[in-house]
Parts: structure tokens; C-alpha cells; sequence
């Protein structure tokens, strides 16, 4: 390889880094800088460092890939970046050690293509992010963007597009799934000047990032469907509410809006045609609640961010009262692909009620975490077993997740479950705004749904009772049986709780909070049961009701447990066996990561008692010999 | 408390320049207060009356607002804010236990600032790094992976910084 040298060996390369927030925090931007500055000092020609969004594969991150061969690189740090350069980039020698490794077969696979992660995935939302740079427009309209714009501007009326767009069968993207094109038709009829066009980008699911990742990765995508949807209404001022948790966001859209602005597909008489949009920028302030599009509204005008009942809808009446229309991000990026290749393609992916395709963020006990866009209808086992590569550890399957707070925890025995709108909701959970949370036996249930209602019960805007009160009762009742104090009546308790609350709440919040706690009652009642009557957690999670105990037959009195325990609990010493006094452990778990393997004397149980001495007594087990003897 | 060492004139002198960026229209509420507290690092009670003046309307509005967001602190805040995300992938991946051992090692609760306005310690509901779980950040600076035992690394690693 010494020979190929610069101009002559390597043919044009573009090496792309991720800047999504996740690679980002992997350091990805002192990467790509290494990258420019190495391949400056070494002179090549033809050699491109250029960045893109996120790539959905953010477990792998920081993630590279070098075009045109397609060569995909996981885990790249600053120092791998010489060696990236002068073998690959400049001799033409992929860097084999920094390939994606399978978590299933172990195999190393070059290129991106072959990674299971992505070639079972149908990209249609996600179809640009991590393909092209996201502050560069130019890179949008050479993959076709605005043409859609354009079309619609030129050749389709503001009811054709409609039309388009309801044959289509495009849903909500945001969780309740309501048809776009319908909510587009009711707000065109609805009388009252300006029209308002909103995108909700106030994602407040936790584990949940695929708005964030589009609006990082591909800006334009999201800024084309709004503008065609403004047209099909007739609105003429647009507002995009992002989080202000989301930086990098804010600022890839602000900058894709002027950009926008520049050539003409925002601002006064779009392409030359009567059609004027102006865009603005909210930024949320922290507020779960401002999801729901009442509560939105109320925020963009500066009030406190709270929902009020419907009627009237947002359609005939919404930001300062005046018909309005809220999408979310997903809807909107996938709506300029609709009208480019029309509304029976889009029909063609999915199952007969939920058409076109979903978007995951793929987080919890899973191999491969990450973001994914599937056809609706995809089994659930496809999507945690192949594309996600199954449970890390060997250890065994327990829930999965779907739907963030507002969802259900759903058991191994629906994993051949269709995913689309109408099958989860049938089993509990729903769609949500997208986060799948897969939980092995490791995981609480108990806890899982105390975790949840936690969540919602702080985000609760407190204006409607049963939400205020009744999550603040369940959430007391989850707490005292992690605790070990639960009691009998409280199952039902629970149930009826929950029921309640569902029938009652004014906003989505609220009707939907209780589903983790009312699912789990539904798959996992034996781990209640357990909680409450025998005190013990199968999961060995819940700190309450767990203890740690050092085997007098496995002890070799080496003291790192003694040494290591942060509360001062163990007695011992050198040759004696160590003794853990249960009334002061905080139950920290730290003597039973150190202890050495081939010792294994520490053991974690729940609901059980484990013979010990009382005191410290001289070692009497045998020397483990290299090879440990049962 | 460090909003003795503001004077009514700072506050004043400040105001005047973000109000020069807004109309003064209702709606503009919000991005003035997330304008403000980035000049401060948290919103003075001078200021709030300030802003009522200025989009002309009643100070309990302003509080109202303000408290509503969890975004907008009426305290101080400590130098640095580390915040410790409580997604769902991070609490299954350990996230309370980070936190219990951050708490413990700063002697404050989550919401609380050390008395030498060092830190503040807060939880976030979930800053999309889901597969670097558990995660928190110190200002910027986002660490992934983190153990009990990788608290005391990115504490004691900061503090000699200092």
C-alpha cells in the first residue's frame, strides 16, 4: 500500500460524521475537526469531511460512514482518526477493528448496507437524516426536496393536495392517530382570517427522539410539508414549537428557515405565486403538558400551558381564536413524499387501517438502541430480535414498552403483535409519539409503573381533578408496595383509580396516564401479588425489599467488599469470613459487583432469608483452584 | 443569597436591552423570560416587575407563567447545573442510583443548589442520548454510561478544574 499514494490510489471519498446530539456527546464534533485537519496535512485530493444528522444508530455512535463505498465505522474516537485517514482515505484500506460488529453472530460487517439495523428498516420520514448535510439546502434540493412544493404550488389546487393527502391514509404521527388530511379539510372550511399552521416539536416523551433527530437531521423535509400544508388550508403564518431542551434543533431549523426564506419557498408570494407563509419559531419551556394542542396553543400565546375542552376544536377555533391546525414533525416530513410519489404508494405500505411506516426509538435492555422506521404491521419479535439485535446478556425477555408515559407495558406472549394503531390500542397501550422501551428480568414491573405515573403526575398542569389527585393517589399506593407496605386491597384499588381517572380527565395527559399501571395489572399481576403478599420482588430491584448476604462457604475473607462498602456495614477480616450487617446496609449493591468472580460469595435475594454466622468465623471454604470447583 | 449583589439598576440596565428586542404584544411573555433568565441565570423578582410594566400586565400573571415552566428558576442557580436524566431508558439502566449517589455527594436534593453556588443538581425527563444510558450532563458536557463509581470521577475531575 506504500505506493498509492494521494491523487493516484484513492479515487473521490466523502467521509460523513453523525452531529446528531447523541454522536455529539460522543465528541463527534472534535472528531470531524481531527478528520479536516488530518486530511489537510496529508495533502488529499478528492477527500471530503462533511457531517450529517443522526443516523438512528446512536448506540453505535459516534458513527462514520465513507461514501461512495458505503463503509460503515461504530465507536470512532479522536485518536482512531489517523489511522482512518491515511489507511482508508488515503490507501484505500478500510480500518477493519472499527467496523460494526453483529450482536448476534459476532461478525464484523463493513458496510452499511448489510448491517441487519438498517437494511430491515423502511425509511420514508427518516429517508434523508444521516445522508445529507442538514444546514446545507443544497444538499436537501439535490435529493428532490421542494419539488413536492413546487407541484403542489403549481399544479394541484388547495383541495387536490387535500385530496392527496387523504387517500393517502396519512395518520397523526404524534400518538392519537387521527387522519391528516381530514383535520387539514376541517380547518380549510373553517371561516376566520389568518389561519394558523403549527408543528408540534414539544417532545416530551422520555425516550423518546425521533422529532429531535428529524428536525436535527433533516430540517427541510419538515419545513416543505408545512408549507404545503398551509397551502391546502389557506394559512399564511406558521409556527414550529420546539423544546428549548432541544438546542441543536432550534437552531438546524431557525438556520433551515432562513435558508428557506433565501430562495424563495417561504416568505411573501412563494415560487412567484400569490401564496405567502411566515414562519416563526417557539421555543418550549419545559412543560410535558404542552404536547396536548390546547395546552400548546396557550403556551405560543404566553400563557400558562393549559388544556381546555374541546369543542370548540382547534380547527374552527385555536391560536387566538382562529382556525388552526397542529402536526406533528413525523406527519409533516412525510407529507412532501406523499405528493412526489402519490398517495397510492404511500397506501401501499402497512396494513389496511394504519398505512405508510412508524418510527421507534429503540432504547432499554436491546442490543442495538437506536432510532428505526418500520412498515406499520411489522411484528413486534422482528423489531426487538432482528433489527434490535435482542436482549444484551443472555438474559431473558420480560416487557416491552410502547407509547412513552401515556402507554402500556405489554408480555412476551404479544410479541407476535402487528404494530399498528388499532392492535396496541386493543392491547392497552397505544402508539404514542413512538418510544419502545424493551425491559428484561431484571426489570421491576411494580417499579416501571411507579416510574411512569411519576413522571406524569409531576407533568400534571393540575387544573382537572381526577389527573391532579387521582395520579398523586396511585402513585402514593405504587410507592408503599415497592416499599413492602402494600396491602391487599390495593389491586383494586388501583384498578378502579385508574379506570376512573381515564373516564374523567380533561386532556390526553390525564386519559392516558394510568394505561402503564392498568397494562401491567393486566400481564403481570403476579408481580404485584409478590410485591404485597410475600414481600418480595421478583425482579430483585425494588431496594425495599432485597438484602445482601456474604456465603459462609464461598468467602475466602479477602476484605475488597469490606474495603469497598460505602455504608460500613461488613465485618471482617484477613482469612475470616465477612459478615454484612442487614440493619445498616443501604443495600447499595457495591460488595456484590466486586467481589471477585471466581469467588462468587455475594448473593442478592428477595423474600428469602440466607443462613449466616452472626459474627465473623474463620475462613473454611477451599481455595477456588484456577479452575473454580463447584 | 447572590440577588443581594444585584442592584435595581442592573436589572434595569439589562431589561432595557432585551426589552428593545420585543414589541411588547402579550405573547411575547415567554421568549422574554427565557431571554432574562439567560442574562441572569434565573429571574430576580425585580425583574418579573420589570417585565409586567413593560407587556403591561398584572405581576401574578408573570409569577404564574413563570412557575408553570420548569424551565424558569426564581432562585440563584449554582455555577455549573448538572442534570441527571431520568428517561425511561435511563431508569432502567440505573439512573436512581446515579442520582441518590450525586445527591449524597453534594449533601443536596434534586432542585437544590449547594450552598457555595457551586452546583445545581437537577433531573431532566429525557435528553435524547437514550443509548449512552444512564446519562447526565454538567453545563454542556453530556457523560454517558455512568456508574455510582463514575460519580465520584466526574465530581472530583470538575472540582480540580475549578
Amino acid at each position: 500500500m506504500t505506493e498509492a499514494k494521494s491523487n493516484n490510489g484513492n479515487k473521490q471519498r466523502t467521509i460523513f460524521i453523525c452531529q446528531g446530539t447523541g454522536c455529539v456527546s460522543g465528541k463527534s464534533i472534535e472528531i470531524t475537526e481531527a478528520l479536516k485537519k488530518a486530511v489537510a496535512e496529508q495533502g488529499l485530493q478528492g477527500v471530503q469531511v462533511d457531517f450529517t444528522g443522526c443516523h438512528g444508530f446512536c448506540e453505535q455512535g459516534p458513527v462514520a460512514i465513507v461514501e461512495p463505498e458505503g463503509i460503515f465505522y461504530a465507536h470512532v474516537t479522536v485518536d482512531d482518526v489517523p489511522e482512518i485517514v491515511e489507511s482508508h482515505l488515503r490507501d484505500g484500506k478500510p480500518v477493519e477493528r472499527l467496523f460494526y460488529k453483529d450482536p448476534v453472530s459476532g461478525e464484523a460487517i463493513p458496510y452499511h448496507k448489510d448491517i441487519k439495523f438498517y437494511n430491515m428498516q423502511q425509511r420514508i420520514i427518516l429517508r434523508n437524516c444521516g445522508r445529507l448535510n442538514p444546514e446545507r439546502i443544497d444538499d436537501y434540493i439535490a435529493t428532490g426536496g421542494y419539488e413536492s412544493l413546487k407541484k403542489c404550488l403549481k399544479e394541484m389546487t388547495p383541495e387536490e393536495v387535500i385530496d392527496e393527502i387523504k387517500r393517502s391514509g396519512l395518520r397523526g404521527r404524534g400518538g392519537a392517530g387521527f387522519p391528516t388530511g381530514m383535520k387539514w379539510e376541517f380547518c380549510r372550511k373553517a371561516s376566520g382570517e389568518p389561519k394558523y399552521m403549527i408543528c408540534n416539536a414539544d417532545e416530551g416523551d422520555p425516550g423518546a427522539f425521533m422529532d429531535r433527530s428529524t428536525m436535527e437531521g433533516d430540517p427541510h423535509t419538515v419545513l416543505e410539508g408545512m408549507t404545503i400544508a398551509a397551502y391546502a388550508m389557506g394559512s399564511s403564518e406558521g409556527y414550529i414549537y420546539i423544546r428549548a431542551e432541544y438546542p441543536l434543533a432550534v437552531k438546524r431549523v431557525r438556520l433551515a428557515i432562513k435558508q428557506s426564506e433565501e430562495r424563495g419557498f417561504l416568505g411573501d408570494n412563494i415560487l412567484g405565486t400569490d401564496f405567502s407563509l411566515h414562519m416563526h419559531v417557539k421555543e418550549g419551556a419545559g412543560a410535558f403538558v404542552c404536547g396536548e394542542e390546547t395546552a400548546l396553543m396557550a403556551s405560543i400565546e404566553g400563557k400558562r400551558g393549559m388544556p381546555r375542552s374541546r369543542p370548540p376544536f382547534p380547527a374552527t377555533s385555536g391560536l387566538w381564536g382562529k382556525p388552526s391546525n397542529i402536526n406533528n414533525v413525523k406527519s409533516l416530513a412525510t407529507v412532501p413524499v406523499i405528493i412526489a410519489k402519490g398517495a397510492d404508494w404511500y397506501a401501499s405500505t402497512g396494513t389496511e387501517k394504519s398505512n405508510g411506516t412508524c418510527v421507534f426509538a429503540l432504547t432499554g435492555k436491546i442490543a442495538n438502541s437506536g432510532l428505526i422506521e418500520v412498515p406499520m404491521g411489522i411484528p413486534l419479535r422482528k423489531i426487538i430480535y432482528e433489527i434490535g439485535g435482542g436482549i444484551p446478556g443472555g438474559k431473558k425477555f420480560k416487557a416491552v414498552q410502547t407509547g412513552g408515559p401515556s402507554g402500556g407495558c405489554l408480555p412476551e406472549s404479544y410479541l407476535d403483535q402487528s404494530v399498528d394503531y388499532e392492535s396496541l390500542a386493543a392491547a392497552g397501550s397505544m402508539m404514542g409519539s413512538g418510544g419502545m422501551v424493551v425491559m428484561d428480568e431484571e426489570t421491576c414491573i411494580v417499579d416501571i409503573a411507579r416510574y411512569f405515573l411519576s413522571f406524569t403526575q409531576a407533568e400534571s398542569c393540575g387544573k382537572c381533578v381526577p389527573c391532579r389527585i387521582g395520579t398523586k393517589q396511585m402513585l402514593d399506593i405504587l410507592e408503599r408496595i415497592c416499599r413492602g407496605e402494600g396491602q391487599p386491597e390495593d389491586i383494586d384499588l388501583l384498578q378502579r383509580l385508574g379506570e376512573n381517572i381515564k373516564a374523567g380527565s380533561l386532556c390526553q395527559l390525564g386519559q392516558t396516564a394510568p394505561n402503564p399501571v392498568l397494562t401491567t395489572l393486566r400481564y403481570f399481576r403476579e408481580e404485584y401479588e409478590a410485591h404485597i403478599y410475600e414481600k418480595r420482588c421478583p425482579a430483585l430491584s425494588c431496594t425495599s425489599l432485597i438484602s445482601y448476604y456474604i456465603l459462609p462457604d464461598k468467602c475466602q475473607g479477602c476484605g475488597i467488599c469490606l474495603r469497598s462498602c460505602p455504608a460500613g456495614c461488613i465485618a471482617g477480616d484477613k482469612r475470616m469470613v465477612h459478615v454484612i450487617d442487614q440493619d445498616k446496609c443501604v443495600k447499595c449493591g457495591t460488595c456484590l459487583e466486586v467481589c471477585p468472580e471466581r469467588f462468587g460469595a455475594v448473593v442478592k435475594v428477595s423474600g428469602e432469608t440466607v443462613e449466616v454466622p452472626g459474627e465473623p468465623v474463620p475462613v473454611t471454604a477451599a481455595k477456588p483452584a484456577a479452575p473454580a470447583t463447584s | 443569597m447572590a440577588s443581594d449583589t444585584l442592584t435595581k439598576a442592573d436589572v434595569q440596565d439589562k431589561l432595557k436591552v432585551i426589552f428593545s428586542h420585543y414589541n411588547g404584544d402579550k405573547q411575547e411573555l415567554i421568549p422574554i423570560l427565557q431571554e432574562t433568565q439567560a442574562n441572569f441565570r434565573y429571574l430576580p423578582a425585580a425583574a418579573m416587575r420589570e417585565i409586567a410594566g413593560f407587556l403591561h400586565m398584572p405581576e401574578s400573571t408573570i409569577f404564574g407563567v413563570s412557575t408553570f415552566y420548569a424551565q424558569f428558576k426564581l432562585t440563584p442557580l449554582g455555577k455549573k447545573i448538572i442534570r441527571v436524566c431520568r428517561g425511561t431508558a435511563c431508569h432502567v439502566r440505573g439512573a436512581a442510583k446515579v442520582l441518590a449517589e450525586i445527591e449524597k455527594q453534594l449533601g443536596v436534593k434534586a432542585g437544590e443548589t449547594t450552598e457555595d453556588l457551586e452546583y445545581t443538581l437537577e433531573t431532566v425527563a429525557c435528553i435524547g442520548a437514550c443509548a449512552l444510558a444512564p446519562t447526565m450532563t454538567i453545563e454542556s458536557e453530556t457523560y454517558g454510561k455512568m456508574s455510582t463509581k463514575k460519580v465520584a470521577e466526574v465530581l472530583g475531575d470538575r472540582s480540580k478544574v475549578e
